[in-house]
């Protein structure tokens, strides 16, 4: 059980500290460290790779945004096995909906409770 | 004087501690990812399917990184951690609801809901563009070869 969380603990925290290194290290913003980790979850789960960190790491894989490169990806190709070349037009979107659903919909929530800080 | 300040900035950039921010992103991107983890098998003691929990504690963390940023602690928290809470789905939820809270003053339409998606955006953008250009190929690879 422990040495589970520590494997979670251990995947997690080195692919936010690579994160962090491109930050200070380069004029990466946070905006294109986003876009750079999900675009890098697809193209490593497409060559097989990240499948092996998400077995090892668990959520310490599947949390940090490249697993939702992973999802993305891994939807995508179940789609295509399902339906063909359309799933690569319905599967990403699909796998991801509850995250970027859920992200929309209490974004608009917490904008209705909450009042600006900076106003 | 351009160039005086050019050099200003790059020192200060040289000297940032950027091997004491990577490691306090590694703790608390690692910690955020355990809890992520604790919310999953908190799901499947309920008695979730693994695969259900795992979705449910990602709308969790969604949630509650929400409500923090609502509150105001988050900022604090990224600057504290940097990469640390940005790279896990916790910053994902942070850049949409940070936007939409700031930007209330001008309006539903064009504050709330058009700001949401200044960084959550183009990461949807990216991330279907690259899962379509991966579906294709892999379509033509596995079914057609």
């Amino acid at each position: 059980m422990l040495i589970e969380y520590l494997k979670v603990f251990l995947v997690g925290g080195i692919i936010c500290a690579i994160a962090q290194v491109f930050i200070d290290r380069t004029a990466m913003t946070g905006a294109r460290i986003l876009v750079s980790f999900v675009v890098a979850g697809v193209i490593l789960t497409g060559i097989g790779v990240y499948q092996k960190v998400v077995d090892f790491g668990t959520s310490g894989a599947t949390v940090p945004i490249v697993g939702f490169g992973y999802t993305l990806a891994t939807a995508t190709k179940e789609a295509v096995d399902k339906d063909g070349l359309l799933g690569a037009l319905t599967g990403g979107l699909t796998g991801t909906a509850a995250g970027i659903t859920a992200a929309v919909v209490f974004a608009f929530m917490w904008s209705l409770v909450f009042k600006s800080k900076q106003k | 004087m351009k160039d005086d300040y050019k050099k200003y900035v790059e020192d200060r950039a040289k000297r940032s501690p950027w091997l004491l921010n990577t490691l306090k992103a590694f703790c608390v991107g690692g910690l955020i990812c355990c809890v992520g983890r604790a919310i999953t098998d908190l799901y499947v003691q309920f008695g979730a399917e693994l695969k259900t929990a795992q979705t449910l504690s990602t709308v969790t963390l969604i949630f509650l990184a929400g409500l923090i940023t609502g509150i105001g602690w988050f900022s604090a928290m990224g600057k504290f951690a940097g990469a640390g809470t940005l790279v896990p789905i916790t910053g994902f939820a942070n850049a949409i609801a940070s936007p939409a809270i700031e930007n209330k003053t001008e309006g539903l339409i064009y504050g709330t809901c058009a700001k949401m998606f200044v960084i959550a955006g183009p990461v949807i953008v990216f991330g279907t563009l690259a899962s379509s250009v991966y579906g294709v190929i892999y379509y033509i690879v596995e079914k057609v070869m």
